[in-house]
């Protein structure tokens, strides 16, 4: 199995390569820049591996929530290839990745992500590791004022993501003593999403690049004429 | 050498093979004209979310349509335009191409447009003068080679086809402006309103639509009735104003540059009235005109696989470190 993943919803810019096994990547925050850093990185990987790209056996995206123009780089550098190279494709949250980041660095178990979503808001969700070690959703993931982060019933949270950065406060007085500890400076990244896309790949959970697209979230984005 | 073209600049979503030996091939667009007529202009960031819908879908269909698999090379809208809606043509174009392992180049928007009058004989020779007249843009421009671009003149403040647009808006006959002026107008009264041709007595070859804009406002709101008949007579008074306007301006770029040939290329180069006209001045004065096919005066795919195709047979790529740029100046283009 050749598999490559990208993930352009936040600051981060990133990308994997996982071969049978072996996981190669390339990350930078680098706001802005993302298209000037997608391609090189990717084509670096496969360069690396003596691979070509006709010769991936699939693609995963992070498919928001996230920035706007960050969702569609990746999504329309996903349908690209996938459409070029006639392989399946993985859809994955940005948020599931986020949780995977920090299960992987952190350990934790049960993580509450958010995103700075601007404009007030944060995108976020409950993510559960799972017995195969994969982050789950627990519920669905929304955009709402910070204040608007529903409570788990159960303790022992860990939260991540640029939301935490920017809502401290507000986040940490939602959850008080249900929060073990959080983190803001994480970020979504592609090797994390190596055993999503696997898991997904496993359950055939696959599109053709025509319906690879974005999740925003956030839909309401203009106002009717009067 | 077949090139694909994309063009994703604004709200039309367009795509085309061109073959260097053989021509246009096939092309295809894909129109979001419905989608923001309900917000009375093009709403950014819902024009890049149908980008991103659309444009693989019509590639498809593309390449279904003209029996290919695959290209050997890709041009795609670099620039100017609307930065989300930009991304996403740059993006999958220069992705495809990487895809592939084939070269990849980003087009200058009316480069495209300035070009399209080429993509079916007879094809106008350079040097030529150029009229590039659209809801964007509205420009008078010197080509004398492939790349060698001087803008001679151009507006000040809105755009020829924008003028249109916001007219049509105070009149309440709909979005897109032009055509819904241009059927209105037929059955306008000739001599009931009279505007002004906005900069005809300066020497410059510039525009200026803004206060023509102004003087139908003013005309609007002095009538006592209206009807139906003062609607059609003001949409007369307005296009022949424009297209005077566009036609003087023209004749006086023609005679100091001494080109004898002019193209016209963008939206506002599909109406009528403009085109009689500037066939008749042209006619006068000794100087040949040339059109595009009225499809492709908007915006479409065949005229950015075109100018695109023409780089890269001059062996112009792009690296893999690509971008969109929303601003980008017509006379620092790379000569071909």
């Amino acid at each position: 199995m050749k598999l490559i993943t990208l993930d352009t919803s936040t600051e981060a810019c990133s990308c994997a390569l996982y071969i049978d096994g072996e996981i190669t990547t390339q990350s930078k925050i680098a706001p802005r820049q993302h298209t000037s850093l997608i391609l090189p990185m990717l084509d670096t990987l496969l360069n690396n591996a003596g691979l070509k790209p006709n010769q991936l056996d699939a693609i995963a995206f992070g498919r928001g929530p996230g920035s706007f123009i960050g969702l569609r780089i990746a999504c329309s550098v996903t349908q690209a290839v996938a459409f070029a190279t006639n392989i399946p494709v993985i859809s994955i949250s940005s948020l599931a990745t986020l949780a995977q980041v920090a299960y992987i660095q952190l350990q934790a178990k049960k993580v509450l992500t958010a995103l700075d979503a601007r404009m007030g808001e944060v995108y976020w969700g409950k993510y559960k590791v799972d017995a195969e070690g994969i982050m789950c959703c627990d519920g669905e993931e929304l955009v709402s004022k910070p204040e608007n982060v529903t409570i788990p019933p159960s303790n022992n949270w860990y939260g991540v993501g640029t939301g935490w950065n920017s809502y401290t406060e507000i986040l940490v007085n939602q959850l008080k003593e249900k929060l073990d500890n959080y983190q803001g400076k994480i970020y979504p990244q592609a090797d994390a999403m190596i055993p999503l896309a696997l898991s997904a790949l496993k359950t055939g959970n696959t599109v053709i690049a025509k319906d690879a697209l974005p999740i925003y979230l956030r839909n309401n984005v203009v106002q009717k004429q009067k | 050498m077949l090139v694909l073209g994309i063009e994703t600049s604004c709200d039309e979503t367009g795509v085309a093979i061109y073959d260097t030996e053989n021509g246009l091939l096939g092309h295809n667009l894909y129109s979001q004209v419905e989608l923001h007529a309900q917000y009375g202009g093009v709403v950014p960031e819902l024009a890049s979310r149908d980008h991103v819908r659309k444009l693989i879908p019509l590639i498809q269909k593309l390449f279904d349509q003209c029996q290919i698999k695959t290209v050997d090379g890709i041009a795609y809208t670099a620039g100017p335009g609307l930065i989300g809606a930009l991304l996403v043509g740059a993006t999958v174009g220069r992705s495809l191409a990487w895809a592939w392992q084939i070269p990849a180049i980003g087009v200058h928007h009316m480069e495209g447009h300035l070009l399209a009058a080429m993509l079916e004989p007879p094809v106008p020779k350079l040097p030529f003068l150029a009229l590039l007249v659209s809801g964007g843009h509205t420009q008078l421009v010197q080509a004398d080679a492939i790349g060698k671009y001087s803008i001679l003149g151009e507006s000040l403040d809105d755009a020829a086809g924008e003028a249109f647009d916001k007219v049509a808006k105070l009149l309440e006959i709909g979005y897109p402006g032009g055509p819904a002026i241009a059927q209105l107008a037929k059955k306008g009264n000739v001599n009931k309103f009279r505007f002004t041709r906005p900069m005809i007595h300066q020497a410059n070859l510039n525009f200026s639509f803004s206060g023509l804009k102004t003087q139908v406002l003013t005309t609007w709101k002095a009538q006592q009735n209206i009807d139906e008949q003062v609607k059609a007579d003001i949409a007369y008074a307005f296009e022949d104003a424009v297209v005077d306007t566009l036609v003087i301006k023209c004749r006086r770029a023609l005679q100091e540059t001494d080109l004898k040939r002019l193209i016209i290329a963008g939206g506002v180069g599909a109406n009528q009235k403009l085109r009689t006209a500037l066939t008749q001045m042209t006619a006068t004065i000794g100087a040949t005109i040339y059109y595009p096919h009225p499809i492709f005066c908007t915006d479409n795919g065949a005229m950015i696989a075109y100018a695109g195709a023409l780089r890269l047979m001059a062996n112009q790529s792009e690296s893999l470190s690509f971008n969109a740029y929303p601003r980008w100046k017509m006379d620092s283009l790379t000569i071909v």
